[in-house]
């Protein structure tokens, strides 16, 4: 069986996501958009280092997992902070800052 | 079982990282033991030690030429020359985040999570003192800025870029007044610079497919003989590219500069304009000068096009500004520009002129934000250029230093801004990139006419009722100041030994 396939779908997961940030309007629903890209990463490292035969994609995705969850915490701190306050997580409602 | 072979770790080499590492982790201890009241005081003293201390263990290291733990981490002329700059560069805009005596409590809110405008955060907003997790912070994004300029292979790239971007959204939330505009800053700065580090880690899984293996040298042979298809290399350059060139702030990945610099807390946005921007390039000028020199041909003419646009871009719309943070974010994103054109240049000389234009601009835009700072009201900043006419007749000293920075962005002979561009673009002649310069010189003109516009502003203009004063600045801004001035003038009028240094400095090891 070969691992092409698992590219495809990494590289049509990483689309979606891609497509996702543009398009979507909550900032917490971009957040997994984003995350949405890091795990499609991941998964072509791993078909990679299936198809290299060697073990680095693997232990690559191990360090993105990490840096994904602490990603998550200073993204949830900053979104958490703003939401308290204006009461909306929409990134159209983020608007004070412009030309 | 086989015994297991470790890499062989060079410690000393990798000394001035560990310090600032340690600190970091030292500072967020202090956080928790120490009383509130001496917090700043300590703090403020172990993070200026701690960068310091790294500086000396740099300029300890200057004859190394390694490549140590297991191939993640090169330390070689570029990079020690590009990690003292940091450290120099850092140690300024920390004596600028550590400033107190201008606001009472300092630049920071004290507890970011309350709500904004509850009670809570109104008696907060009155007199307590700032917060001091900055500190840590800052030192934390400083060892990462001084990692990615060191590390050797992508895996390492990209956790170096995680390292020091986390800490600056951060910081950029962290203002004491008007905070939606900072916590609205913080956001955009977050979620562009994930999507950018997102892209940044496809391409490096693209680059393993191509290359069978993540360090540059591996990248660099496999690009001199392609065993994969040419569309993984091409498609993980470009995607690695769009990741560093987000963080560079090059046209059309701009687009956040003007936003977060001008929401970010001043201190901040001076540490995002000179270090950040040394930290990205130096990882692109390895990226491009070790890894991927082999297809020059081929990206050249892309970088070559994504700089006229974002020296055109830069140009063209800080004229239209009217807010002075937003138009030196402009001013930085065009100079950006010029730094790509010396990085394009692909030859010694490029290398080297790139570097020292990024110590000159840094110091240069240090003494800019920290002179914004001092310009006051009873709402705090007061950034809108029209309220800076006349500001001339009012406070000489300042509107002095700030012309003469001015003036150096626009590159008048005698100040760092006319050497910079004078070797970028000497540089670029010689790598052949003459249409580059053609539309660096063409838009330094342009450049030129938003800076002499404040300029009059500052000086021809009649102070009316409204003109803000001018803060007497502490030890620490001073001494910014100061330090920021003087580099903008002794690197105009003796560049030699610094162009030296460069030279001596200009050459990867692979």
């Amino acid at each position: 069986m070969t691992p092409d396939y698992y590219l495809v779908l990494a590289a049509i997961l990483f689309t979606i996501g891609a497509a996702g940030v543009l398009v979507r309007r909550n900032a917490i629903v971009l957040f997994m958009c984003i995350e949405l890209m890091l795990n499609a990463a991941n998964l072509a490292l791993v078909t990679f280092s299936r198809i290299n035969g060697s073990l680095d994609g693997q232990i690559i995705s191990f360090f993105v997992m990490v840096v994904a969850a602490a990603e998550v915490v200073v993204g949830l701190a900053i979104i958490m902070s703003i939401f308290r306050t204006r009461r909306s997580a929409s990134v159209d409602d983020a608007n004070l800052l412009k030309y | 079982m086989e015994d297991l072979k470790l890499p062989g770790i060079d410690y000393g080499a990798l000394l001035p990282m560990l310090i600032l590492f340690g600190a970091a982790c030292v500072g967020i201890l202090v956080e928790v033991f120490t009383p509130r009241r001496s917090r700043n005081v300590i703090q403020l003293s172990l993070a200026l030690l701690a960068v310091v201390a790294s500086f000396v263990a740099v300029i300890f290291q200057h004859d190394t030429r390694t490549i140590t733990i297991g191939g993640a981490v090169a330390i070689d002329g570029p990079t020690l020359f590009l990690q003292g700059s940091l450290l120099a560069l850092g140690l300024v805009s920390l004596l600028l985040i550590g400033e107190r005596q201008i606001e009472r409590g300092g630049p920071f809110v004290s507890q970011a999570a309350i709500t904004v405008g509850s009670q809570k955060d109104l008696r907060q907003a009155g007199d307590q003192p700032g917060a001091t997790e900055v500190y840590p912070l800052t030192v934390f994004s400083l060892g990462g800025m001084l990692l990615f300029v060191a590390a050797n292979d992508l895996l390492t790239m990209f956790i170096a870029l995680e390292v020091l971007s986390l800490p600056l959204y951060l910081m950029c939330a962290l203002a004491r007044r008007r905070r939606l505009l900072s916590q609205e800053a913080a956001l955009k700065y977050f979620l562009l610079g994930s999507y950018a580090s997102a892209f940044f880690l496809f391409g490096v899984a693209l680059i393993y497919g191509f290359a069978g293996g993540i360090a540059l040298s591996q990248v660099h042979e496999a690009v001199a003989n392609p065993e994969r298809s040419q569309v993984l290399l091409y498609g993980g350059l470009a995607l690695i590219a769009i990741g560093l060139l987000f963080k560079a702030a090059l046209a059309p990945f701009h687009v956040w500069t003007p936003d977060v610099y001008q929401g970010a807390p001043t201190p901040v946005t001076a540490l995002m304009a000179a270090c950040t921007k040394v930290a990205a390039f130096g990882a692109l000028l390895r990226i491009l000068y070790v890894a991927f020199d082999g297809v020059r041909w081929d990206f050249q003419p892309v970088l070559g096009t994504i700089a006229v646009l974002t020296m055109l871009v830069g140009a063209v719309l800080a004229i239209t500004q009217t807010d002075m943070k937003r138009l030196l974010a402009y001013s930085s994103i065009a100079n950006a520009g010029y730094v790509l054109v010396g990085v394009l240049a692909l030859n010694e000389e490029g290398l080297s002129s790139t570097m020292f234009y990024l110590v000159a601009y840094g110091f240069s835009v240090l003494a800019a934000f920290g002179i914004v700072t001092l310009v006051r009201d009873a709402d705090g900043e007061a950034t809108h250029l029209a309220r800076w006419a006349g500001l001339g007749r009012k406070s000489p000293l300042v509107a002095g230093a700030f012309t003469f920075i001015l003036l150096a962005f626009a590159g008048i002979p005698l100040t760092s801004g006319f050497t910079a561009k004078f070797a970028v673009f000497g540089a670029a002649v010689e790598g052949g990139q003459t249409w580059l310069v053609v539309f660096g010189v063409i838009t330094s003109m342009l450049l030129a006419f938003p800076y002499l516009r404040v300029v009059v502003l500052l000086w021809l203009s009649e102070p009316s009722e409204t003109t803000p004063t001018v803060s007497i600045p502490g030890f620490l801004t001073s001494a910014a100041l100061v330090i920021g001035v003087v580099a903008t003038i002794a690197l105009g009028v003796v560049p030699a030994p610094l162009i030296d240094l460069t030279r001596d400095a200009a050459q990867f090891v692979r």
